[in-house]
């Protein structure tokens, strides 16, 4: 299935600070599409939830959000794109109840159940590339 | 240019219109005056965009228009056949006209395949746009029927009860679990019930949407009762190991009520009647 | 450095999130809260979360090390005013908030302290309000 962007932009997030405004533009975003406030509330807490390991484990980077559509329903896509160490196992990343820092462990897969597509990429010293979608009535 | 084998059409958009409504009206997919109308536009606006093919966005106006004519023709009420012929007797028309115009055989089957390739993809198209308007109407019925199934009723004050009827699948849950939220934060009620007796199965599935939204109303402050459980799902739930210790479970509504009047220290007593 | 303002009522602390939490607001929060627990010794504490719209797995963890910390320092931590988007997310993410112990609103929320204060007053045992 063929996804078309509509609308685009793209933020740097540096700093703790950056996260309230990253995640209002997100909401905005959902907004725009027609999301339910149950939705929105999903895509920015695994917005957050996203930001917080790119903050914390890449050191930063940048977040692209984008507002998309598949012919069929409308949605949001957040790209998170860090220069950090990378992911080593990405399998065992996504398992319940792991974690390297001192969060509660259901980083990864706890996100993935908020939105509903979640692609994950990442090689040791080259980074993490991480893209949710959230559909208007996924 | 293999267009430019096409471009014999534009100097004879008037015939070609003619002989398309008689195509159509012969198969019956026609229906008069409202329909010249979409097809002149259609005819003049695909014959000029012939003509500029290069950059494909004249065709892109050309594809608008055409989806835009299938919708509409959906809703007047023509069959997906119909409203496929319309543009395939259209085809026929031209193809006409082209063997009409060409005489090299070689150039005539160049430019059949040419407006072949065109106009197939354009009937594609209205294929989508009549299945999309008919999809549109069944997600809608979808969210009608989720909604009416999910009705949250205030039993009493402070309590609220919702009889969950069919199955329990998780973007029905969503909507559960919505609507009770909803509910426990308008009527501030405490205690809501959640009744099970018209679901047809339990398994390990519906099971952990239970649990999640009975853990969802207790984040919000407010207990949940499940009732409503028959005796083969106390069987199904126990041979399949789900643990429900921790949610308060009882066999009927009217057992649930009871237990919900007792937290809300609330008495039902019957009325003494004086004789005399 | 922005902070959460704490109110004392009496025997209670109150405290209204009125803007979405980052991490560093939040541990700041946690802290201000201890301290402010231990200074009037209070027996009780009411976070209302109602105009918050987002809490996640971080935030819930402070609002769980909030309940425990209090607890130790014998005082009940009671949530209150979550809203229902917040907790169905909360659950779909896997949190629950074992420990925490919630109320619809500020007025049952002060229901609830008050009843836990009037139990321990008599010396009663405790009724187990905690649904883990």
């Amino acid at each position: 299935m063929t996804t078309i962007t509509n609308n685009k932009e793209e933020a740097l997030i540096v700093r703790e600070q950056d996260v309230v405004p990253l995640r209002n533009r997100v909401k905005e975003y959902g907004v725009k599409v027609g999301m339910s406030i149950l939705n929105q509330t999903k895509l920015i807490t695994a917005t957050s939830e996203l930001v917080r390991n790119l903050l914390k484990y890449g050191g930063g980077g940048k977040v692209i959000i984008e507002s998309v559509s598949n012919g069929r329903d409308n949605g949001v896509r957040v790209t998170f794109i860090d220069n950090g160490p990378g992911i080593a196992d990405i399998t065992l990343a996504m398992k319940d109840g792991y974690s390297t820092g001192k969060s509660l462990g259901l980083g990864l897969p706890g996100t993935k159940r908020l939105v509903n597509e979640f692609d994950i990429k990442s090689e040791l010293g080259n980074g993490t590339t991480v893209t949710i979608t959230k559909w208007k009535n996924g | 240019m293999q267009n430019n084998l096409l471009e014999g059409l534009k100097e004879h958009e008037n015939k070609l219109l003619t002989i398309w409504s008689q195509i159509l009206q012969e198969s019956g997919a026609g229906d008069g005056a409202m329909e010249e109308e979409e097809s002149k536009e259609f005819a003049s606006l695909f014959l000029s965009a012939l003509s500029k093919s290069e950059n494909a966005q004249e065709f892109e106006k050309v594809h608008d228009l055409i989806v835009g004519i299938a919708s509409s023709r959906g809703k007047r009420g023509f069959s997906p056949r119909e409203n496929a012929e319309y543009l395939i007797s259209f085809k026929q028309a031209a193809s006409q006209i082209l063997s009409e115009l060409i005489k090299d055989p070689a150039q005539l089957y160049e430019a059949n395949l040419k407006l072949n390739e065109i106009l197939d993809n354009m009937t594609i198209m209205t294929f989508e746009a009549f299945m999309k308007g008919r999809e549109d109407i069944i997600s809608r019925q979808i969210d009608e029927i989720s909604e009416i199934s999910t009705p949250v009723i205030a039993v009493w004050d402070g309590i609220v009860a919702l009889p969950i009827i069919g199955t329990l699948d998780s973007s029905r849950t969503q909507i559960v679990m919505e609507n009770l939220l909803q509910q426990i934060v308008d009527t501030g009620s405490s205690i809501a019930i959640l009744d099970i007796s018209g679901v047809p199965a339990v398994d390990s599935l519906v099971a952990q949407h239970l649990i999640k939204t009975v853990s969802a109303t207790r984040l919000m402050g407010a207990e949940c009762i499940i009732s409503g459980i028959r005796p083969e799902i106390a069987q199904t739930v126990v041979h399949l190991g789900i643990d429900l210790t921790g949610i308060i479970t009882k066999a009927s509504l009217a057992s649930a009520l009871q237990t919900a009047f007792d937290m809300l220290q609330l008495n039902v007593v019957k009325r003494k009647v004086i004789v005399g | 450095m922005e902070r959460i303002p704490i109110l004392k009522m009496g025997q209670f602390l109150l405290v209204t999130i009125q803007v979405d939490l980052y991490d560093q607001l939040a541990e700041n929060l946690e802290s201000d809260l201890i301290n402010t627990i231990s200074k009037h010794s209070s027996k009780g504490v009411l976070i209302d979360i109602s105009a918050v719209s987002i809490i996640d797995s971080f935030m819930g963890r402070i609002l769980g090390n909030i309940a425990v910390m209090s607890k130790i320092m014998d005082a009940q931590t009671v949530v209150v005013g979550m809203q229902p988007a917040v907790a169905i997310t909360l659950v779909e993410l896997g949190l629950s908030l074992n420990g925490v112990i919630s109320a619809l609103n500020v007025e049952r929320g002060m229901e609830l302290l008050r009843s836990k204060m009037h139990n321990s007053d008599n010396e009663e045992p405790e009724y187990d309000y905690d649904n883990e």
